[in-house]
């Protein structure tokens, strides 16, 4: 039995997963569920950052993964950012890098600037 | 003739969006927002990581995109605002005096207001750590506006002392930055963070956690050259011989919030000793007539959505208020903080206000397993609610139906009852 704590809301249930079965505990809802399972098969995370903005208002655009990542490339997609420059106008939701990684997720943009 | 507002609201942040748009949707027609900084969305705009919205908007944003979805809503109504002002008196009169470069001096004139001014950082002067004094001593949250806005990177070799939020999330960001975080030195025996950013800022990272540990020496000569860290007895005494010296080159604070309220005090608005912030009543009206408050200036939540919750509750209440001014008043509950509770808010509650029900939120001043919640009256207990778990950085929320305050007498007490 592995012990682990949901990180999918501030709740922050305490999850035992059976290793063999994959089966979940102690969870409150279907993402607690999901996410013990991941966490023992392939677990991912979100990754948030900010990239080079150029005419805008500020320096930096605040940009997310639009889905989550494997964790272990979480450094791999945070470097791949240094060296990108946006330009402003920038909305929320724009796509700045496709695909990052070859994970199948993109780089989105979180805010308008 | 000057115009009259219904509703200002000063503070432009999650706090001040909301009652901005709870006042407009409840009827108020001139509705003004005051905000300091150059841009709406307050502290949010450098909350770059996710998490935020899961309550209110079901889905998982991050700060900016929390922001900017109350910000969209603001801009839909009629909702004036002004940004790069500040705001140096309120008056009784419900006067506000504000400067900014494009006005000047203004003397505005307002029905209702609503304080959301939110919080500050506590500092290194406001718990006195021994050392010399070198740069690269920061409050974590004006590292993450260095890193996230400013675009800069404030150290290479970091300790974190507390384990607020914001400390924790700041373990992560500079980590994913290229620096190295040392440790995360909790004096408490517990964290006062949500435990998921525990797991996904340190745990996923290696960071070590040391609790009731604290940080008794800065050295450096220019910059920060090492700290040293001692554990500390039930007292939060350091004991001798615990000593490790960490080489780094910034320390983070993350040691607590204080709710902003200088304008609140020089108003002569009545302060909550528990909080720091306004006492405040069941709708979030202060002791000043016509004027609420709401979110973090109030009491310092955990989630902006809690923020978002009461700071609607504000600006309906604001809004009823210019419209059609004070209830007759009725019979009047103070509530009290009775066994491991730190505060409770509301702390009195006008029955002539409360249609079903009345919401009280507030925080345990130490981690308790499985309790009850005893609501008591008197000797009388009016209601009891379970928790498998109860610890200081969660803010904990129970609904008193109307029927059982009928029930209650002057006075309330939330006591907590250890299983």
């Amino acid at each position: 039995m592995a012990e682990i704590i949901c990180i999918t809301c501030p709740k922050g249930c305490h999850l035992t997963v059976d290793e063999k079965t994959l089966e979940v505990r102690g969870n409150s809802c279907p993402r607690g569920e999901e996410y013990g399972r991941n966490e023992l098969t392939h677990p991912v995370r979100m990754i948030t950052s900010t990239v080079k903005l150029e005419g805008g208002r500020f320096r930096r655009l605040p940009v997310k993964t639009s889905q989550s990542v494997p964790k272990e490339k979480m450094f791999e997609v945070v470097r791949s950012l240094d060296g990108i420059v946006v330009h402003s106008p920038v909305h929320v939701g724009d796509i700045i890098v496709k695909d990052v990684c070859g994970t199948g997720a993109d780089i989105i943009a979180t805010r308008d600037l | 003739m000057t115009k009259i507002y219904d509703v200002i609201i000063i503070g432009g942040g999650p706090a001040g969006l909301a009652a901005a748009e709870a006042a407009y949707n409840n009827g108020a027609k001139d509705v003004l927002i005051l905000e300091r900084d150059q841009t709406l969305g307050g502290i949010l705009n450098q909350c770059i990581h996710n998490g935020f919205g899961l309550h209110y908007f079901k889905e998982e944003l991050s700060g900016p995109e929390y922001a900017g979805r109350f910000i969209e809503l603001v801009n839909k109504t009629n909702v004036e605002v002004q940004t790069d002002t500040m705001v140096l008196d309120i008056t009784p009169e419900r006067e506000i005096h504000a400067v900014n470069g494009q006005k000047g001096y203004q003397i505005l004139k307002s029905r209702s207001i609503v304080l959301c001014m939110g919080c500050r950082e506590r500092t290194r002067g406001a718990i006195s750590i021994p050392g010399t004094r070198p740069a690269g001593v920061f409050t974590a949250g004006a590292a993450q506006r260095y890193v996230n806005i400013e675009g800069y990177q404030v150290g290479k070799r970091v300790v974190i002392l507390g384990s607020g939020d914001i400390g924790l999330i700041m373990a992560r960001r500079m980590t994913l930055e290229g620096a190295k975080v040392l440790a995360c030195v909790e004096v408490m025996p517990y964290s006062g963070g949500l435990t998921r950013n525990i797991v996904q800022c340190l745990h996923d990272f290696n960071i070590p956690l040391y609790l009731s540990h604290t940080v008794t020496k800065i050295e450096g000569e220019g910059r920060v050259e090492r700290v040293t860290v001692q554990e500390v007895d039930a007292n939060r005494n350091p004991i001798p011989g615990t000593e490790m010296i960490f080489d780094c080159d910034t320390l983070l604070l993350s040691v607590g919030l204080i709710p902003e309220n200088e304008l609140t005090r020089a108003a002569g608005i009545q302060i909550d000793r528990r909080t720091n912030g306004p006492v405040v009543y069941e709708n979030m009206e202060t002791s000043m007539p016509g004027v609420f408050a709401a979110g973090n200036v109030v009491h310092v939540h955990d989630l902006v959505d809690y923020v978002t919750a009461e700071a609607q509750k504000a600006g309906a209440a604001a809004a009823k208020y210019a419209i059609a001014g004070e209830p007759e008043p009725s019979r009047h509950i103070t509530v009290k903080n009775g066994n491991a509770v730190t505060y409770t808010v509301p702390s009195c509650i006008r029955m002539e206000n409360i249609d079903k029900s009345a919401e009280i939120l507030f925080r345990v001043n130490r981690v308790c397993g499985a309790s009850v919640i005893q609501v008591m009256s008197g000797e009388t207990r009016i209601a009891g609610f379970k928790r498998e778990r109860l610890a200081p950085g969660e803010m904990e929320k129970i609904i008193l139906p109307r029927v059982l305050l009928d029930k209650a007498g002057e006075e309330i007490t939330i006591a907590i009852e250890e299983a």
